[in-house]
């Protein structure tokens, strides 16, 4: 048995098989071969793993994310399967008596550059694609075992890191638990841990290199302790503890069907936080009022090239019908800091958080910004929807945004194509956002108040920094302060606000934001019911 | 041979994806079928070399068909090509 401490994100207990996701980026090597009918013959085995990969890939990415966004796994398959590209791996083996491994990889490169030197950018972007087959060959042939998620048992997730694209792939129903080596309480593992309702250690001091994927491993969040091979009294007792667990959220449960109000008859509209368009599940099956954030970044990243208007049109639709007549508040593009695509081209920036990102790259490319647009205006048809602006500075920003939203509405309405004019609302996120709110608040539909931003921004502390945790207080006065005052601006002009950011879900707090008069809380699916007993508990 | 001149409508051209449904159609046949595009020309049943023909919309382009099934490919490539490209 052995034991390691970190930091917990979700409380919650776990207790299962582990998986270990490395990162390999070890160079192919050349070497010299005595036999190539024998080295075809594993280029022919790694082929056929690699199409069932494929195929399985693309089921999975069928169920969840829709047939426009799966068709990348089919093509994919059929790249792999190329002649011309099979041919040459073929003949290079042949020809240079060379292995398998570094054949695949000379492959590769050249019929990367045919597409890196032609003149489209669309097929200068499918390079990456040729990679990216060449990469799973080859990743085959050395028997590197690529973790498939879709197939194994439901494991305990170790990691040094986990990307925003790397967590977009994931099967959520094989998850027991997250540990990961680094990443700090705000990051997106974090986030998604707690979407997903599932026990999450960070900063835990562990070397992969020595752990072994199938060991058994006890995720304590409540000691935010991990435990390795636990003995049989220990797993006994953590079996007795989950069961208990499980009682309590059934009993949570109850909460359901229930109203978000106080005692005294003041009613709150309790919303939740999603990520994807699969996470909708989660909404419902919390029954949450509606959806008060929805990150659409998820349709930007882990891909190679930008969305184009029908998928991100196809999602949108896809969320509203699900969600009925339900509000569903969609927040535009918030990509950059410390959500990347390289596709994006953002280059390195000395400060990224306060840098290019969110709403300034789409004021910036309007081209970006009117394709997202024209998707939601188009799919706000389908239900109740409202869009949301994030990063906003000034009064001006918001002027800007309008003067492209009026443009797409121009081009749609002499297309003939149908659209709605959802409400459009502002995220506050910025102090200076906060600080004239009452400005803002005459010229937007509704706030919605981020405070992992807004605490970022207003202590000044890099939430990415694990060794700043300790400095950070969410509880901060100058955030109540500020919270206070743009609820108070929001009124003032007959608007409504909210927060969604993680702060909404603090339990801590809710009887003070009852207080301060606020409309809505977003928080994630798994705390709905948490916020709503909360809730009715108080006068 | 047979061949028919086609001016592609789609959009976004035969690209990824598109290339991809052409080559899975072509592969129905027996006979060869050979995209030509300003006198270069690349197999329909190659992916690879067919999206490295870059055709984008607007663009016109032959489509020769060679071997014993040509009579039924033509036709049905015909409708094939009206309906997807």
């Amino acid at each position: 048995m052995l034991k390691f401490s970190g930091k917990s994100v979700y409380k919650g207990i776990a207790m299962g098989g582990v998986v270990v996701l490395k990162k390999n980026d070890s160079p192919v090597v050349r070497g010299r071969i005595e036999d190539p009918d024998a080295e075809m013959e594993r280029v022919k085995t790694a082929l056929e793993q690699a199409k069932e990969q494929l195929g399985k890939l693309y089921d999975k990415a069928l169920k969840e994310v829709g047939e426009e966004n799966a068709a990348i796994f089919e093509v994919h398959q059929m790249l792999i399967e190329d002649e011309d590209y099979l041919e040459s791996i073929e003949n290079t083996i042949r020809t240079e008596m060379v292995n398998a491994e570094f054949a695949v990889a000379v492959a590769g490169d050249n019929f990367a550059e045919i597409f890196a030197g032609m003149e489209d950018e669309y097929m200068q972007a499918r390079a990456a694609d040729i990679k990216d087959i060449s990469n799973r060959l080859v990743n085959n042939l050395c028997g590197n075992e690529e973790i498939d998620l879709s197939s194994i048992e439901p494991s305990v997730i170790v990691a040094d890191d986990l990307t925003p694209s790397e967590t977009v792939q994931m099967d959520k129903e094989k998850i027991l638990a997250f540990v990961t080596v680094h990443g700090s309480t705000n990051s997106h593992t974090a986030i998604l841990a707690r979407t997903m309702n599932i026990p999450a250690l960070i900063g835990v001091p562990l070397d992969l290199e020595t752990i072994h994927n199938g060991t058994v491993v006890v995720v304590d969040g409540f000691s935010e302790e991990v435990i390795f091979d636990p003995t049989e009294e220990v797993s006994a007792e953590v079996v007795a503890r989950i069961e208990e667990e499980n009682e309590k959220l059934r009993l949570l449960q109850n909460m359901k069907g229930q109203e978000t109000v106080t005692k005294s008859g003041r009613k709150m509209n309790l919303y939740a936080n999603i990520g994807s368009v699969s996470d909708v599940g989660y909404v419902l099956e919390n029954d949450a009022g509606g959806i008060g954030l929805f990150r659409s970044e998820f349709l930007y990243l882990g891909r190679d090239d930008f969305p184009t208007e029908e998928e991100q049109f196809q999602a949108y639709k896809q969320v509203l019908q699900t969600m009925a007549e339900k509000k569903v508040i969609i927040r535009t593009l918030d990509i950059g800091a410390d959500k990347q695509a390289d596709y994006f081209n953002l280059g390195n920036e000395d400060n990224p958080a306060l840098g290019y990102r969110a709403i300034r790259i789409c004021l910036k490319q309007h081209d970006i910004f009117k394709t997202q647009l024209r998707a939601l205006l188009r799919a706000s048809v389908y239900g109740n929807l409202a869009i949301m602006y994030p990063m906003v500075t000034s009064v001006n920003e918001v002027e800007q945004i309008y003067a492209i939203v009026k443009e797409v509405e121009k081009e749609l309405m002499e297309k003939e194509i149908p659209y709605t004019m959802p409400e459009q609302g502002i995220m506050i996120e910025t102090p200076a956002a906060a600080l004239i709110s009452d400005e803002l608040a005459q010229i937007v539909d509704f706030f919605s108040i981020g405070t992992n931003d807004l605490t970022q921004y207003t202590l000044a502390i890099d939430r990415q920094n694990a060794k700043l945790d300790d400095f950070y207080n969410p509880h901060h006065k100058a955030i109540l302060k500020m919270i206070q005052m743009v609820t108070e601006n929001a009124h003032k002009y007959g608007k409504w606000a909210g927060i969604c950011g993680e702060l909404g879900a603090d339990l801590e707090l809710t009887e003070e934001f009852v207080r301060m008069g606020l409309d809505e809380l977003s928080v994630s699916p798994s705390m709905v019911l948490k916020v709503r007993k909360r809730i009715r508990e108080l006068d | 041979m047979k061949s028919f001149n086609y001016v592609v409508t789609d959009e976004v051209g035969i690209h990824a994806r598109p290339a991809g449904i052409l080559v899975k159609e072509a592969k129905k046949y027996q006979s060869k079928v050979v995209i030509v595009k300003d006198g270069k020309s690349a197999e329909a049943k190659k992916l690879m070399a067919l999206m490295g023909l870059g055709v984008k919309c607007g663009d016109p382009i032959e489509v020769q068909i060679t071997g014993e099934d040509e009579d039924k490919a033509c036709e049905e490539l015909k409708e094939f090509f009206e309906k997807n490209l």
